[in-house]
């Protein structure tokens, strides 16, 4: 039997999907902790974006920030973070959000900072407040950018995601790490396969709603 | 007892060898050529070539060995880190090294995978065949490196816990912490709970191998019971209780020397039989914490003081 027919089997055998471990469970865990990451990382991200593309003052740090935040390697940071707080769901979490800020950071800062001057100047003149300016006329002239940073800190935090089963956690990387301890590489084929597709499948749903969200003429 | 060879053309080849040979070859190394691209194999005439495996306990052992077989004025060097067993049990057959350290479970599943053996005598005794013509185990060491329960001291006050026979009666009530391979093992969960009737509350898969991560969770409290090396310098520093194993659900691996029968005289393997008298687990954790621990001691230098002491 080949690995693509032992993987076939192993999306067939029974107690693959359904019941505690199975295909079904994982993957509503893997959701979980993506969405907790990515939502997390947004409260960090959106505020600091906004303020550093609306006032423009802060940039150089942030251009810094986001490059050195991308070049952290997370397992590393993981087992850091675990060893300093124990097993559990903190650790990994602080690990990813931590990879998630930079995607999303990007994203915000950059799509702000790129309304045209004259845009802004314009709405001033009518008479809108900084805040009426920002939330009116910046945000939605950057949600393309926005958008692109937010699928961009999905589809990275959904594959990493795996890596919370280095310790006490599920997901679909239980399937990758437990798979690998005991060398069954059609399981570790199943995970791979799923995590691609979970990946792709919420990158077409939040492209659904960027089309959705945009104002026309914008993207 | 386990070396059947014929030992007095042998003492005689090696007593010509290290007059001769063995002479030309420390003439030769000294000039930058080493014995072994000189005279193709080395170990044929020259001194006792010493292998070990890929990390640092097996360094260690061989090292002692080395250091053992020159303080009785038998010449001997070490070739460190060959790599897994495939490739250092490849090397001693062909003849490259002369001994290798091993471990006596490992290395009769690794010739025999089907064995039946479950006891430390069981598996010394069957060595002898499953290793074949060439090679040869000498006398086991107590010294043993395997998968262990371990608890804290706390915990085995609290319930009472000196070995694993005791567990069934906390069914459900500790928590696990293992790699997790654990799971499926036959030593496992599934040996636990044959061998035992222990099915633990939960089991928290801990993927460093029993390291820093394992030992941070039971001490947190976390877990209470970990699969940790009977090794592991961990276990001295934090007082920790290793749960005896009557039954042996984890296979035996007693540290020996494995050698090559061509290339090992008699008075060489007796000078190994008398390591193996004399070490114990303890020296292996005091000798890993020196070399792994803060002090990062070279694996030649802490091997060489043991042997000064012990031998």
């Amino acid at each position: 039997m080949n690995i693509f027919e032992s993987t076939a089997a192993w999306f067939t055998a029974e107690g693959t999907w359904a019941g505690a471990g199975g295909i079904i469970q994982r993957t509503t865990e893997h959701l979980g902790y993506s969405a907790l990451v990515i939502i997390l990382a947004a409260l960090i991200a959106f505020p600091l974006g906004l303020l550093v593309g609306h006032t423009g003052k802060g940039e150089n740090l942030v251009v810094a920030l986001t490059g050195a935040l991308r070049a952290l390697p997370t397992l590393g940071l993981l087992t850091l973070f675990a060893l300093w707080l124990g097993l559990g769901l903190t650790a990994p979490i602080a690990a990813l959000v931590i990879l998630a800020i930079s995607p999303l950071l990007a994203g915000v800062y950059a799509g702000i900072a790129a309304v045209d001057p004259i845009t802004v100047d314009a709405a001033r003149a009518q008479g809108m407040t900084e805040w009426q300016i920002l939330s009116r006329v910046e945000i939605p002239l950057a949600l393309p950018l926005i958008f692109g940073g937010i699928r961009n800190a999905a589809l990275q935090v959904i594959a990493t995601v795996t890596i919370v089963a280095y310790i006490n956690l599920g997901g679909l990387g239980r399937f990758l790490i437990d798979g690998l301890a005991v060398r069954d590489y059609s399981r570790m084929v199943g995970a791979v396969l799923l995590v691609a597709a979970l990946a792709l499948l919420v990158d077409l749903l939040l492209a659904g709603l960027q089309r959705l969200t945009t104002p026309a003429g914008t993207s | 007892m386990n070396i059947s060879l014929n030992t007095t053309s042998l003492n005689r080849r090696r007593f010509l060898g290290v007059l001769g040979v063995g002479a030309s070859v420390s003439a030769l190394t000294a000039c930058g050529i080493s014995g072994e691209t000189a005279f193709g194999t080395g170990a044929q005439g020259g001194p006792i070539i010493v292998g070990s495996a890929d990390f640092p306990e097996s360094q260690i052992i061989a090292e002692i060995y080395a250091a053992a077989l020159n303080q009785r004025g038998i010449s001997a060097e070490t070739r460190p880190a060959i790599g897994a067993r495939e490739a250092y049990i490849g090397a001693l057959q062909e003849g490259s090294v002369g001994v290798v350290p091993d471990y006596s479970g490992n290395l009769l599943l690794y010739f025999d995978a089907q064995s039946t053996a479950v006891t430390a005598e069981e598996i010394i005794a069957a060595l002898p065949q499953a290793l074949g013509e060439t090679l040869a185990a000498l006398k086991p060491s107590t010294a043993e490196n395997k998968d262990s329960m371990v608890i804290t001291s706390q915990t085995a006050e609290e319930f009472g816990l000196r070995s694993l026979d005791d567990l069934s009666e906390h069914n459900r009530q500790l928590v696990l912490g293992a790699p997790p391979e654990f799971a499926e093992r036959g030593y496992g969960l599934p040996g636990l709970e044959k061998n035992y009737g222990f099915t633990p509350q939960s089991f928290e898969p801990i993927n460093d191998g029993g390291g820093p991560l394992t030992v941070k969770a039971l001490l947190d409290d976390q877990v209470q019971i970990v699969d940790l090396f009977s090794t592991d310098p961990a276990i001295i520093a934090n007082d920790l209780v290793v749960l005896e194993d009557p039954k042996n659900n984890f296979l035996p691996q007693q540290v020996l020397p494995v050698i090559n029968g061509e290339l090992v005289s008699y008075a060489a393997a007796q000078v190994l039989d008398e390591v193996s008298a004399v070490l114990t687990t303890e020296d292996l954790i005091a000798l890993n914490t020196r070399v792994s621990g803060e002090e990062k001691a070279n694996p030649a230098t802490a091997a060489q003081d043991w042997v000064a002491e012990n031998l």
